[in-house]
């Protein structure tokens, strides 16, 4: 009652006016801040709303075809032809089969056999072997469920086959990497991709901000320090913090969830290292282009939620249109992910995974730069 | 050869603007090595904009110069390295101790034993017990020292203090300026801004600046002479009263109560003289020829240039 009885207290209403006048004038003179509840929201809602996709197409997949009639390239029309799948790789060993699929390069591997048609036409039910990724149990569960109805119809349209209840053959899939498709096994390497990029992030988005609204960066500029020695400084420490961090989440995925480590940890934990690097550079930079704090966690969320919705984390990256995944390519998250997933779920081992380790170098590399060359050594 | 040995700081034509808003005009200052510099002027006149150009932290628009015989346009980073330069604002770090705030400085700087360095510092500012407290939490004055020691722990060879004494209590006040007077007898240079009367008569030469503009410099006693000031002391009497009628006067420059007394300053000794001498005839007060202050002297330049300016 004694917080409503304030209401009625003289001049109540010409008080709180001109706090709002006061707040929103503030609010208008801090451009950047404005721009961003104009045009992000908009950015965000036409980028994320045309790339995600929950039903994903055009999933890469390899095949080795070992049968030479006809059949075979009618099976793969059909399966291209129901744009689930896109065909992006040919075999020619049961080795290359295992690579690609351990590289992360497809989600599927299909194999037809030799001899498939003869014994189809003689009713022996032949087998076709599916492979796919199920790391993420999303991306491939709808393609892999709607796999024997296309190749069934493929087959009696196209190679007069008779129609029956029965199918021809057997599709023999194996779910690699998560058979029981077990959602913690592909939700918790990716919660330690998501949690260090938040945390990350903020620690060293606040760094450079913070001296000059304390400050404190009018005596440090006046010092013999160079741009570069200072990020370097302001970076390493959290480089620690982040390593510890890490270990916690991996350490407990482990205990709490019975997420495997298959490959290699010290390659884990040295990949893990570079991935914070990255992402402390990337807050770094945010740090040395914005003019406040507030800006600066602004940018930080901005540059989180692509992080989340593009890298393949919530959905499918496969799955994603064209454009979408050169943005996804952009996100060190997306990159971390693969290697994660594929040391902890695979057994990945290095060479596995060079492309992502020389994006994640890139990524650092591009961020420190524009932190060292956007840090103003001068108060103009 | 013989400038680069004896000259601190030279620079001609400084000119510095923000948002089209000239800060700094044209200005050109020598400071002689040794010597304790008075930077007077009122507020927003540029001296803060003055001293960040000298060390490199603000590029100036136009004009050139030396400090310490580096150009203050490309060689910033020698000058970085012997100059000290203590803020308006306090500038280190709130959530450090005093010991660590010393000990980071010592290492930026690359002191071979910082920790070593830190500690004598503490010694020479009498910090002493106060060496593991944050600095956010010691007093003005304590503050003040802590930055000077901070920026005269590297040894630099010129000093450049922006208005080191606001706000500081008249004790803390004097134990500065004594400790600069000490640093100088070392052979520093030292450029302080200050709107404080009492603080440019500590130094050996001063400049006063308005408007973003040099208005004057010298010694004291030459900068007195040079205004051309003639002062009049005024006791008894109305004074409030002889203010206004003689304020704005033909002649009268400048009319000012000072303490009891009324000071009526004009450069035109012939003019101040008439314009006075109704009121001289009355014999309601007592007026004694004398000396200008210092302040007379500035607000009666800063009166001037202000019409200049606007």
């Amino acid at each position: 009652m004694s917080w409503f009885s304030r209401i009625g207290k003289p001049g109540f209403f010409r008080r709180v006016k001109a706090m709002l006048v006061k707040e929103f004038l503030q609010l208008l003179r801090d451009r950047v801040s404005f721009a961003m509840i104009v045009v992000m929201p908009l950015l965000q809602l036409l980028l994320f709303g045309y790339a995600i996709n929950t039903t994903p197409r055009n999933l890469p997949t390899a095949v080795l075809l070992q049968e030479t009639s006809d059949v075979g390239r009618s099976i793969l029309a059909a399966l291209e032809r129901t744009q689930y799948f896109k065909i992006t790789h040919r075999l020619t060993s049961v080795e290359e089969f295992d690579r690609v699929l351990a590289s992360g390069k497809v989600l599927f591997a299909i194999e037809i056999p030799a001899g498939f048609e003869r014994a189809l036409r003689r009713g022996d039910k032949p087998v076709l072997l599916v492979a796919a990724d199920a790391t993420d149990p999303v991306a491939s569960g709808t393609a892999l469920g709607s796999l024997s109805r296309i190749v069934q119809f493929a087959l009696v349209n196209e190679r007069m086959l008779p129609d029956q209840s029965e199918p021809l053959f057997e599709i023999r899939s194996h779910p690699r990497y998560n058979p029981a498709a077990v959602s913690a096994l592909n939700i918790v390497p990716g919660l330690v991709g998501i949690i260090l990029t938040m945390t990350m992030l903020v620690f060293t988005a606040l760094s450079v901000t913070r001296e000059l609204e304390r400050g404190t960066m009018e005596s440090l500029l006046s010092m013999p320090i160079t741009p570069l020695e200072i990020m370097i400084g302001k970076i390493c420490p959290y480089i620690i913090v982040g390593f510890i961090q890490a270990s916690l989440i991996i350490g407990f995925g482990v205990l709490l969830f019975g997420v495997p480590i298959l490959g290699s940890l010290l390659l884990l934990a040295a990949l893990s290292t570079l991935f914070i690097a990255v992402n402390l550079a990337i807050g770094y930079t945010f740090s040395t282009v914005s003019q406040n704090q507030l800006q600066a966690i602004q940018m930080t969320f901005m540059f989180f939620l692509p992080n989340i919705l593009l890298s393949g984390f919530m959905f499918p990256f496969a799955g994603m249109p064209v454009w979408a995944q050169w943005i996804g390519e952009a996100l060190p998250l997306t990159h971390y992910l693969r290697i994660v997933r594929s040391i902890m779920l695979k057994g990945a081992d290095f060479s596995d995974l060079q492309y992502d380790v020389a994006a994640l170098f890139v990524l650092m590399l591009v961020a420190m730069t524009i932190a060292v060359t956007r840090f103003r050594r001068t108060l103009d | 050869m013989n400038s680069a040995a004896d000259i601190a700081i030279d620079v001609k034509g400084l000119t510095k603007s923000f948002g089209g808003r000239v800060v700094v005009r044209d200005l050109s200052m020598q400071v002689k090595r040794g010597v304790i510099y008075g930077f007077l002027g009122p507020n927003g006149s540029g001296k803060t904009t003055t001293i960040r150009m000298l060390c490199g932290l603000l590029t100036p628009d136009s004009g050139e110069g030396t400090c310490l015989g580096y150009d203050i346009r490309t060689q910033a980073d020698q000058i970085r390295n012997h100059v000290g330069y203590m803020t308006q604002r306090f500038s280190l770090y709130q959530d450090l101790s005093v010991r660590e705030n010393l000990e980071f400085v010592a290492r930026i700087y690359g002191l071979n034993a910082p920790v070593r360095s830190a500690q004598q510092m503490i010694e020479r500012l009498g910090l002493q017990g106060r060496e593991e407290q944050l600095a956010a939490q010691l007093s003005g004055g304590w503050k003040q020292r802590l930055a000077l020691g901070a920026c005269t722990l590297p040894s630099p060879q010129l000093l450049l203090l922006d208005e080191p004494t606001a706000g500081v209590d008249p004790k803390a006040r004097r134990e500065f300026w004594n400790e600069i007077h000490a640093l100088a007898n070392e052979g520093l240079t030292v450029l302080v801004s200050t709107h404080y009367m009492d603080e440019a008569e500590r130094c050996h030469e001063i400049a006063y600046i308005a408007y973003g503009e040099l208005l004057t410099h010298g010694t004291v006693e030459q900068v007195i002479e040079q205004s051309k000031l003639i002062t009049y002391d005024v006791n008894g009497g109305n004074l409030q009263e002889l203010l206004h009628e003689l304020d704005g006067k033909p002649g009268v420059d400048m009319v000012a109560p000072f303490g009891s007394s009324l000071h009526v300053s004009g450069r035109d000794e012939e003019k101040l003289e008439a314009a006075i001498k109704p009121y001289r005839a009355s014999g309601d007060f007592v007026w004694t020829r004398s000396e200008p202050s210092l302040e007379d002297v500035f607000i009666e330049l800063m009166n001037r240039s202000k019409d200049n300016f606007r």
